[in-house]
């Protein structure tokens, strides 16, 4: 593309941050507030979406040396293990737990399980979605 | 004490899967993980089986989410048979696909899907919530969409299409049918859904949504509404023809049962004669298809209408015996088809084409191939030492009790249809000139055969040994035909 989007490409510089911001605090706010892996991974595959239309996709796979589809493969990986944990403590598989702790920054912080699980969903929406982006703007 | 070994059938192949995609350039070292990883399932289902008849029902609540309130697995010897016959089915396919299949496909994520496929029927056999059978039937569905679109040819990018669109169709109306399932019962669990069906008594209202999850199962299983079924099974590589023929719709046909025998079998005057007839249909559709073509691996697909059919008249007449025959014959006919796809593809590499007008004379330099293929042939129209055989006489045997001749008469006469459309590809192709000399003709590779030995094995195995199935069969009839045992299993802990 020759077209000259100054424009786009400047707003799009400050845009991604926020947007990147924002996907990962609804991923951590995810399993008590509205939010989660999903959603989060949405918003974060959005944000690379915005990067590959302003820019061309050469500049970006530059910048981010991510196979997405290994992206995804990993995420599903890691969601399945947080589910398979549990059984080797005497749990039933997908089982979730969750505990305090005192952070030094953070003070009193809930560290819960399922935010791995959650990040495995993330991990395979983000995955997917720039996949499937890719896939359709790809021509032959 | 936990299940957790539940699950297994349905994770190995996921976490396996996964694995694979990183490991996509390394074509037969993927094959031999899957088939290892399918070996590993088939034992764990043999352990399962046998751990039902000695704890009965088991069940695995996920998260520990009790039910009627999680999602949970269920296993009982209707299910964990089907599971087995699977897995059984998956591992031999996959060890034709490692001799067969072209380095292209099988670097294409080819494995990876093949257990993703796995993964999901044997989800859809073990769950105990709907809404988690709908989303396995999904899994299922998309490996099945990509393994369809696999291969690079035009016939297959067509015949994908339909499937696709027939597919997202009925996947939709699955959706509005558990909507207003959920809305007039308010539960999903299937366990829960059956007792408060019970409770209400079927009113008209369940029955009518009983009729689109009727809809819904048929499109899948092919019974009745087949029309997308022979073009989409006979235009993918070979293997995967065999793997759609012998799981996909039995997929579908096991929903039916579960459907139609725990959950809405109050009304069988209404819903089992609407089985009845669209199975008497059926079969008189499949049969005139397989007699029509000259295309053999249309005759194959046609086949497996036939057989769908049929299974689904045990559903119709619904006393213990025509259940067994049911369950017998979809055991059977998971093995026999997979082995008539497998041979029927070997036919075609090797004379290059799939007319029958083609071929010519292969017995000659192929003989194992063609008596393989006879056996096949004797199986599926119901010759005694055969698999086919106990399958057909309990479900006519439970016909002829129950006075419902005309099912009899329609599912006996699809036999000799089957009989006809099978003899005729085995003259026309085995017998006959041999067109080519033995110089001239492609060599079989070696190996390819394996396979379909292991299958013709295990079509005479289930044959013979019948009686050693027995209580295992009888089980999972009397606990489709007695739906407390299932509440009770499931819901038990509660009251």
């Amino acid at each position: 593309m020759n077209i000259n989007d100054v424009i786009l490409k400047t707003v799009s510089k400050a845009v991604v941050l926020i947007i990147l911001t924002f996907g990962i605090y609804l991923f951590l706010s995810g399993h008590n507030q509205p939010g989660g892996g999903f959603i989060g991974g949405l918003v974060i595959a959005s944000a690379f979406v915005l990067m590959f239309l302003s820019y061309d996709s050469e500049t970006v796979s530059e910048a981010l040396p991510i196979d997405f589809k290994k992206l995804s493969a990993l995420g599903v990986l890691l969601a399945m293990l947080s589910g398979v944990a549990p059984m080797f403590f005497g749990g039933a598989f997908l089982s979730q737990s969750f505990g305090y702790f005192d952070l030094p920054i953070f003070g009193k912080t809930e560290l819960a399980t399922v935010t791995v699980f959650e990040a495995g969903i993330a991990l395979t929406v983000v995955g997917v979605v720039v996949n499937i982006i890719l896939s359709i703007s790809e021509d032959e | 004490m936990m299940n957790n070994i539940l699950v297994i059938p349905m994770l190995l192949p996921i976490i396996v899967g996964v694995l694979l995609i990183f490991l996509r350039t390394y074509g037969r070292l993927q094959a031999w993980v899957s088939i290892a990883s399918m070996a590993v399932t088939t034992g764990i289902s043999f352990y399962l089986l046998y751990k039902i008849q000695t704890d009965g029902i088991l069940r695995l609540d996920f998260g520990g989410w009790e039910p009627p309130f999680g999602i949970l697995f269920v296993a009982d010897s209707f299910a964990v048979l089907l599971v087995l016959t699977s897995s059984i089915v998956t591992t031999i396919c996959l060890s034709y696909a490692l001799i067969s299949t072209s380095k292209e496909l099988q670097t294409m994520y080819f494995y990876p899907t093949v257990l993703f496929l796995a993964a999901g029927v044997n989800g859809s056999f073990l769950t105990g919530d709907l809404f988690n059978l709908f989303v396995c039937f999904e899994v299922m569905l998309l490996s099945s969409y990509v393994l369809l679109t696999l291969g690079n040819s035009k016939r297959q990018l067509r015949e994908a299409i339909k499937y696709v669109s027939i597919n997202i169709v009925s996947s939709w109306f699955f959706l509005v049918a558990l909507a207003y399932l959920y809305g007039s019962i308010g539960t999903l669990n299937m366990a829960h859904v059956a007792e408060r069906v019970a409770e209400s008594g079927q009113t008209p209202l369940l029955t009518t949504i009983s009729i689109v999850f009727l809809v819904v199962f048929s499109l899948k299983a092919g019974l009745l509404l087949y029309f997308w079924l022979p073009g989409s099974y006979s235009s993918p590589p070979i293997v995967t023809s065999a793997l759609f023929g012998a799981l996909l719709t039995k997929v579908g046909i096991y929903a039916l049962f579960r459907m139609f025998s725990l959950i809405f079998h109050h009304q069988p005057e209404i819903t089992h004669t609407i089985i009845g007839i669209m199975a008497a249909l059926t079969l008189i559709g499949g049969s005139l298809g397989a007699i029509a073509f000259n295309d053999i691996r249309t005759i194959a697909a046609y086949n497996v209408v036939i057989a769908v059919g049929f299974i689904l008249v045990g559903l119709a007449i619904a006393t213990p015996a025509a259940m067994e025959g049911a369950i017998y014959y979809l055991i059977h006919d998971m093995v026999a088809k997979a082995l008539l796809f497998l041979l029927v593809g070997t036919m075609i590499t090797l004379s290059g084409t799939s007319k029958m007008a083609g071929m010519s004379g292969l017995m000659k330099n192929y003989p194992l191939l063609g008596w393989s293929f006879f056996i096949t042939m004797l199986s599926l129209a119901g010759i005694p030492p055969l698999s086919g055989f106990i399958g057909k006489v309990l479900i006519s045997a439970a016909a002829i009790d129950s006075g419902s001749y005309g099912l009899l008469a329609l599912a006996l006469l699809s036999s000799i249809f089957v009989l006809y459309s099978l003899l005729r590809i085995f003259k026309n192709c085995f017998w006959g000139e041999t067109i080519v000399s033995k110089e001239e003709q492609p060599p079989l590779r070696k190996g390819v055969l394996w396979p379909c030995l292991a299958l013709v094995l295990l079509t005479i195995g289930i044959g013979l040994g019948t009686e050693g199935m027995a209580p295992y069969v009888t089980d999972a009839a009397e606990t489709l035909l007695n739906p407390e045992i299932y509440i009770d299993a499931v819901l038990g802990k509660i009251q």
